[in-house]
């Protein structure tokens, strides 16, 4: 298919329908508990049409909208690592025999997930996890065995959150790549469509069955418009000019211990954030001892366990643990992985219970640039 | 789909023999279940050990790379998975993963002095790289072994030590740091030795294992004696739970000690050791 195509609001759920067709199971935005959620989608009644999410620095809430724009709202506290790189995963069981032992991968579920409605900022972070999980000397195989039957369908936003700033980390607003189609919501004058991108051949394939039109110039220039406007309505900015060594030359700033007098070290922002990936195993028996298990859950570097070796953790102080954090972002993740770990979803920000935010974190050690704490 | 290896998965050995060292302290001896030899390591590098239904951790080769019947680690019991480890008999079956990591500049070392120094169970994956330069002796300038140990009871590999002090073309220091009046050798730091062992500066590699502040004394003397801190290797230790790059517990700022180590030249690690709570 050339060009863009136009989807109208009421045909959205026969792409539903088509991508349950092809044995997807379709994960969308969804409204439970008050927060806009990831969950299995099965109509459109069950996406949040009319809703939006008003998001600051520690706060998070749900309104209605004025119109019944599908995709109103960035964000929640759910990203796709849920389904990747799952919270809680057994990863291989033994059996043990006559002082023999036999050890198999656990099997996994084999769920094969479709994306529908990925910001973004969301993309960026799949490919970040692409590349600490799937594109290393090991790659981990629960994650490659969702990764590699994931359809992915893009959203562009068209409204920012109150926390974003993905324009300063360039991971947005516009999805450019790493879908397999893209649409943008356009409301006005009694019309409501989205404009579609196709990014691969097998989205082509699938976008093909949908009911659909070409794109005229006007509705073109209508979705780059909704882009435009976004772009300049970042909640939030950071400046990333020298990050990574301006950090590297602070990690003795003062602003570390003034941070550990507010953070919690509860280890919010590593759960809501959608590259963070570490992980602890624990290995389990049943009660005949023959039989056992090793599990995999998410961990954060917020808890004293994380860096425990024999006689303490070498990450005794929050602030330690906060710098851990936020230089790993920022800064290491860059050494390690070509890219920075952030996508300025600005999640972290607006899920932590006290509201600490990495942007204004990062401009308050900038502009005191080189100062040392009196700390060892 | 694409047919991979797991990474998770340990391979089954037996121990064929196990030993007490020191009181807390034993090295075993372990073969594949299935009669392979060993996979091909180097000096310095480690394997994730799984006692069944206890838990995994990273613990050294001790072992002569050049053996590939027997696979040799030895583990002092400091906690939950360590201590199952040390109580397992002959004949039990342990899992095992690896070899991991980077290893000691043996190769590097070659037609120039070396000075190995270790504290307490540093000794263990040191013990690999003495073997292995103690079989091409002659491919080596001096060769100095700088050891200390808490008390006497804690002086590991002792016989070994004996044998080496007994050959003309090693010496060996070793020192404790509280003894009652029957040890009739050294008392005091490791580092102190540094200074006394006879190597040429300019000429020299260094490989340093132990507590984290005793490599960083040792290292800082070494420099003292004009030896540049790119000759300096140490084996850092930080908690690991995958061993492969997957779990983020061993980072160690910009590193992952369990693919990027565990063995650093000390000029890539010098300024974070020097910071703490990295
Ligand atoms: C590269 C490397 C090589 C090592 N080589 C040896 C060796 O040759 N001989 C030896 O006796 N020990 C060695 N250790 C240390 C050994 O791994 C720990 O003593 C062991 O993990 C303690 O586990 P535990 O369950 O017995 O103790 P606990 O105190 O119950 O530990 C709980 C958990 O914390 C972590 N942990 C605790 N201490 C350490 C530690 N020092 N290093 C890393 N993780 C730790 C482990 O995940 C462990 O399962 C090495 C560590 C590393 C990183
Ligand atoms: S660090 Fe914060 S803003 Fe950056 S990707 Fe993670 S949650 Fe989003
Ligand atoms: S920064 Fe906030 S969310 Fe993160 S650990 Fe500290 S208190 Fe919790
Ligand atoms: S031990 Fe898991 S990343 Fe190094």
């Amino acid at each position: 298919m050339d060009g863009e195509a136009i989807l109208e609001y009421t045909d959205l759920s026969q792409l539903l329908s088509v991508l349950h067709g092809y044995g997807y199971t379709v994960i969308g935005p969804t409204l439970r508990d008050g927060a806009i959620v990831y969950d299995e989608v099965e109509t459109l009644a069950d996406f949040p049409v009319g809703y939006t999410d008003v998001q600051d620095a520690g706060t998070y809430r749900v309104a209605r909208r004025t119109d019944d724009a599908v995709f109103g709202y960035t964000v929640g506290p759910h990203s796709y690592k849920q389904f990747l790189h799952p919270a809680v995963v057994s990863l291989w069981e033994a059996t043990r025999t006559d002082g023999e032992m036999t050890i198999r991968t656990t099997p996994a579920p084999g769920a094969k997930y479709a994306f529908l409605g990925a910001r973004s900022c969301e993309l960026h972070a799949l490919a970040v996890q692409d590349r600490v999980l799937y594109q290393g000397a090991y790659p981990d195989p629960v994650y490659a065995a969702v990764r590699e039957s994931l359809f992915i369908v893009a959203v562009n936003c068209a409204h920012a959150g109150g926390t974003c700033f993905c324009v300063s980390m360039g991971t947005g607003p516009h999805a450019t790549s790493g879908f397999d189609l893209s649409l943008t919501e356009v409301q006005g004058e009694g019309a409501h469509y989205f404009v579609v991108e196709v990014g691969s051949e097998r989205g082509g394939e699938i976008f093909r069955q949908v009911p659909h039109r070409a794109a005229n110039a006007d509705e073109s220039a209508a979705a780059e418009r909704v882009v435009a406007e976004v772009a300049g309505q970042m909640g939030r900015t950071l400046d990333t000019d020298d990050l990574r060594d301006m950090l590297y030359r602070n990690l003795e700033h003062p602003r570390w211990e003034e941070i550990e007098r507010r953070c919690l070290s509860c280890g919010n922002c590593t759960l809501v954030c959608p590259t963070c990936f570490c992980t602890t195993v624990n290995d389990v028996t049943d009660l005949s001892g023959q039989h056992a298990e090793r599990v995999r859950t998410w961990d954060s570097c917020f808890t004293a366990d994380f860096s425990y070796i024999h006689g303490g953790s070498v990450r005794a102080s929050v602030r330690s643990r906060y710098r851990q954090w936020m230089t790993h972002k920022l800064a290491s993740w860059i050494d390690q992985f070509g890219t920075a770990g952030c996508v300025g979803c600005g999640r972290c920000v607006t899920w932590c219970p006290v509201g600490i935010d990495i942007t204004e974190e990062v401009r308050g050690i900038r502009l005191t640039d080189g100062a040392l704490s009196g700390q060892p | 789909m694409i047919e991979r290896t797991d990474p998770w998965i340990p391979e089954s050995y037996h121990i064929v023999k196990t030993w007490r060292e020191i009181p807390d302290t034993f090295t075993m001896e372990l073969k594949p279940t299935d009669g392979r030899e060993i996979p091909r390591f180097a000096s310095g590098q480690f394997n994730m050990l799984y006692v069944f239904g206890v838990g995994e951790i990273p613990v050294s080769i001790s072992g002569d790379p050049s053996q590939r019947g027997i696979l040799t680690h030895t583990t002092r019991a400091v906690g939950a998975v360590s201590r199952a480890l040390c109580d397992l008999k002959e004949g039990a079956v342990v899992g095992v993963r690896g070899p991991y990591g980077s290893h000691w500049p043996v190769a590097e070392a070659m037609g120039k002095d070396v000075v190995i120094a270790a504290g307490g169970l540093g000794l263990a994956p040191l013990r690999s790289a003495v073997r292995e330069i103690v079989a091409a002796r002659e491919r080596f300038g001096k060769v100095s072994v700088l050891y200390g140990a808490r008390t006497v009871e804690d002086i590991l590999f002792r016989r070994e030590l004996e044998g080496w002090r007994a050959r003309f073309d090693l010496d060996v220091y070793v020192t404790v740091d509280h003894a009652d009046a029957a040890w009739r050798g050294s008392v005091g730091v490791v580092t102190r030795f540094v200074a006394r062992a006879a190597f040429n500066p300019e000429q020299v590699v260094a490989m340093v294992c132990g507590p984290e502040v005793m490599m960083r004394y040792t290292a800082r003397e070494l420099e003292k004696c004009g030896v540049v801190d790119d000759a300096i290797y140490l084996s850092m230790e930080r908690n690991m739970k995958c061993a492969v790059g997957l779990c983020g517990h061993c980072q160690f700022q910009q590193f992952f000690v369990c693919k990027d180590g565990p063995v650093f030249a000390y000029h890539r690690v010098k300024s974070l050791l020097a910071k703490g709570e990295i």
